[in-house]
C-alpha cells in the first residue's frame, strides 16, 4: 500500500497517547464482562491479518534451502547457511552488495537531507495571503503526489527522452546538436532520483506541517508582533521552532527507514545504462528473486533488511524516548 | 497594547519584495507540477507527427481524438480498463468496510481480548516478511494470476483503522448506550448508528485506498503473468517500454482505419503512450480536488491531536 511511507507512523504515535486515556476510562466503565461474541466478528480480518502479515515469516525457512519452486520445499536441498555465507565470501557478491547498500544509503541520504524542504514550502506558503492562491498551489502542487511511478517515469519519459520536450527545445535554440540522454545514463542517478522524489512528495510533505500550522497558537504571534517581531523573526522564531516536534519525528521514521527505498520507482526508472547506481536493497531482492530466480538468495537479503529494519526502528523509538519523552511506534 | 493589529507592518518595503518573490516562487512550483500533466494532454490530442518530434508546447497542433478512437482498439485496454475500475471499485468498498468495521470494533472494550487483538494488527505496519516469501505464499494460497490479489491482501489496514478509531473515540459514548437500551446488538449498532456518522473519516479512506488501488503497478508485475489481469498502469508501462513493436500493433488494431488516415493522425509510439497516460490520469485530475478538503481534514485529524 503506498498511502504515505511516514504519515501513517506519526498518525499512529500521536493517536495512540490521545487514545490512551479514554481507553482508561472506558474499560473502567465495562468492569469484568468479556464478549467472546464480538471477538467472533473480527475473527475473519484476524485471519486476513495472520495469512498475509505473519504466515509469510514462516518463509524465511527457504533462505536455509535451495528452493526450486518446481520441486517444492521438500525436494530442494537443505543449505543451512550457504547463502548467508555466499554473501560475504564470494568477492563479487560482496562487491554487488556493497554497491546495492551504498546506492540504498546515498538515496536515503539524499533524501533525508532534502527533508526540509517540505517544511520550508509550508512556512512559505503560510505566509501567502491570498486564500485562492493557496488553495490551487496546494491542490496543483498534491497533484503528483497521486499517480503512480509508472506515470512519473512516462512524464520523465515524453519530457526527458532524446525526442522529448526538453531535447527539443535545446535543440531548437542551438544549445546542442545531439540530445542528451538524461535517462539511459548511469551519470548522477542518486541525484535524479531524489528530485523526482521531490517532485512527486513535495506539496504532500508540506500538509503536514501546514496541519500542524494552522494548530500554533495565535496569541504567539500576536505578542511577537507587540515585541516588534519582522515578518521573518516570526517566521524563524516561531512557526519553525514549533513545527521542530514534527519534523524531528518524521526525521526519525526516515532513519528508521533508511533501508526500505521501496522498489517501484528504481524498477520503472531501471535500465541497462543505469543498473549500476539504481539499484536499491528491494529492487535487487526483486531483480535477483523474481528475475534471477534465485528465490532462496533473494530470501536471505530480504530477511536481514527486515531484521535490521526493526531493529534501526527499536533503536530509533528509544533514542526518541529519551529525547522527547515520547515513543514513536 | 492588546489592539495592535495584524496589518502594522504591512508598509515596509522588505515586505513588498518578500511577497512577490514568495509569490513568484510557488508560481514556478505550480507550473513545475501542473505542466506536465498539461503536456500530455494537448499532445495526445496533436497531430501525432507533430507530437512525436516534441513540438507541441503550450497549445495543440491540429487537434484530433483520433487516439483516442484508436487506443481503445488496441489488444488488451478495455479489458484493462476493466480490470482497474473493478478492483479500485471492489477494493475500495471491501477496504472502508473493513476499515469503519475494525475500527469500531476495537474500541469496544467488552471486546475479548481487544487490546492484544488491536496490537496483533497495528504492529504489522512496522515489519514484513518480504518480496520473497509474501510472493510464495500468494503462490500456495492460488492467488497469482487470480483477480482476488487484487483485494484480499488490502483489507485490513492498520493506518484507517487507527483513524477511525479515533474518530470513533471522539463521537459521544451516549449513541452507543441508546442503541443498546433500546435493544440494538452490536452489528446493528455499527449499522444503523455509526457507519451514518462516520462519513467524513470513511471519505477520507476511500479517496486513499481507491487512489492506491488505481495506481497499483507492483502487484501486477509480481502475481500476474494472465494478460486478461492487467492493469492500466501495467499496460502503460509496456507500451512504454516497447517502442517500436507497440506503432506496428496500432497498425494491426487500427486496420482499416489507419490505411486511410494521414500522417497527422496515425499512431505513433509517443501518441499511444501520452493518450493511455492521460485515460489513466484524467479519473485521478478529477476527483482527487473534489476530495481535496476531506484528506486535508483527515490527515490533520491524524497529524495533530484534535
Amino acid at each position: 500500500m503506498t498511502v504515505s511511507a511516514v504519515l501513517p507512523e506519526v498518525a499512529a504515535t500521536e493517536l495512540e497517547q490521545t487514545g490512551q486515556s479514554k481507553r482508561h476510562q472506558r474499560e473502567k466503565r465495562a468492569g469484568g464482562r468479556r464478549s467472546y461474541g464480538m471477538f467472533w466478528c473480527i475473527v475473519p480480518f484476524l485471519v486476513l491479518v495472520f495469512l498475509f502479515s505473519y504466515f509469510p515469516l514462516y518463509g524465511w525457512i527457504y533462505a536455509l534451502f535451495d528452493y526450486k519452486p518446481a520441486l517444492g520445499l521438500s525436494g530442494s536441498e537443505f543449505v543451512g547457511l550457504q547463502w548467508f555465507e555466499m554473501l560475504v565470501s564470494s568477492p563479487t557478491q560482496l562487491a554487488q552488495i556493497a554497491q546495492v547498500l551504498e546506492n540504498t544509503l546515498a538515496i536515503s541520504f539524499l533524501g533525508i537531507a532534502t527533508s526540509v524542504l517540505p517544511l520550508a514550502f509550508a512556512v512559505f506558503l503560510n505566509e501567502v495571503r491570498t486564500p485562492w492562491f493557496r488553495n490551487a498551489v496546494q491542490t496543483l502542487t498534491t497533484l503528483p503526489n497521486f499517480i503512480s511511478w509508472v506515470l512519473v517515469y512516462m512524464i520523465a519519459f515524453s519530457l526527458f527522452s532524446s525526442s522529448g520536450l526538453v531535447n527539443s527545445i535545446l535543440t531548437d535554440s542551438g544549445l546542442i546538436t545531439a540530445p542528451i540522454k538524461f535517462l539511459d545514463t548511469d551519470q548522477h542517478v542518486w541525484l535524479t532520483m531524489t528530485l523526482w522524489s521531490i517532485w512527486k512528495g513535495l506539496g504532500w510533505g508540506a500538509i503536514i506541517y501546514l496541519a500542524a500550522i494552522a494548530g500554533i497558537d495565535q496569541s504567539l504571534y500576536e505578542s511577537a508582533r507587540i515585541d516588534g517581531a519582522g515578518r521573518f523573526q516570526t517566521m524563524w522564531y516561531i512557526t519553525v521552532p514549533q513545527l521542530m516536534p514534527t519534523y524531528l519525528v518524521l526525521l526519525l521514521l526516515s532513519v528508521a527507514n533508511l533501508l526500505n527505498n521501496g522498489m517501484e520507482q528504481y524498477f520503472v526508472f531501471q535500465n541497462a545504462f543505469n543498473k549500476e547506481h539504481i539499484q536499491v536493497l528491494d529492487l535487487y531482492v526483486y531483480n535477483i528473486g523474481m528475475t534471477g530466480n534465485n528465490l532462496s538468495m533473494a530470501t536471505a537479503i530480504g530477511m536481514l533488511k527486515s531484521i535490521i529494519s526493526v531493529v534501526l526502528l527499536f533503536t530509533v523509538n528509544t533514542i526518541a524516548k529519551r529525547v522527547r519523552g515520547t515513543s514513536i511506534v | 497594547m492588546t489592539s495592535v493589529s495584524t496589518g502594522v507592518r504591512r508598509g515596509r518595503p522588505g515586505d513588498m519584495v518578500f511577497t512577490i518573490v514568495n509569490y513568484a516562487m510557488f508560481l514556478l512550483l505550480v507550473f513545475l507540477c501542473a505542466y506536465p500533466f498539461y503536456y500530455l494532454i494537448i499532445n495526445s490530442v496533436s497531430a501525432n507527427d507533430v507530437s512525436a518530434l516534441g513540438d507541441v508546447r503550450w497549445l495543440p497542433v491540429g487537434f484530433h481524438l483520433n487516439n483516442y478512437k484508436e487506443v481503445f482498439q488496441l489488444d488488451g485496454l478495455p479489458m484493462a480498463a476493466v480490470v482497474s475500475v473493478g478492483r479500485t471499485v471492489i477494493g475500495t468498498a471491501a477496504t472502508v468496510l473493513a476499515s469503519a468495521f475494525l475500527g469500531f470494533m476495537f474500541t469496544q472494550s467488552k471486546m475479548w481480548g481487544r487490546r492484544f487483538w488491536y496490537r496483533f494488527v497495528i504492529v504489522t505496519m512496522y515489519f514484513s516478511a518480504g518480496l520473497i516469501p509474501v510472493f510464495i505464499i500468494m503462490k500456495n494460497l492460488g492467488l497469482t494470476n487470480n483477480f482476488w490479489v487484487y483485494v484480499l491482501p488490502f483489507i485490513v489496514q492498520p493506518f484507517f483503522i487507527i483513524l477511525v478509531k479515533t474518530y470513533v473515540e471522539s463521537m459521544p459514548e451516549s449513541l452507543q448506550e441508546a442503541a443498546e437500551v433500546d435493544g440494538a446488538n452490536i452489528v446493528q449498532t455499527f449499522f444503523r448508528i455509526y457507519l451514518p456518522n462516520m462519513t467524513p473519516i470513511l471519505a477520507t479512506v476511500a479517496i486513499f485506498s481507491a487512489v492506491a488501488q488505481w495506481n497499483s503497478f507492483q502487484d501486477t508485475l509480481i502475481y500476474v503473468t494472465d494478460q486478461s489481469l492487467y492493469t492500466l498502469q501495467y499496460l502503460l508501462y509496456m507500451f512504454i517500454n516497447q517502442a517500436n513493436s507497440l506503432a506496428q500493433a496500432a497498425q494491426n488494431a487500427g486496420g482499416n482505419l489507419s490505411s486511410i488516415v494521414s500522417a497527422a493522425t496515425s499512431q505513433t509510439p509517443t501518441s499511444i503512450r501520452m493518450t493511455v497516460s492521460v485515460i489513466v490520469v484524467l479519473p485521478i485530475i478529477f476527483i482527487y480536488p473534489l476530495f481535496q478538503r476531506f484528506f486535508v481534514k483527515g490527515i490533520m485529524l491524524g497529524a495533530v491531536k484534535g
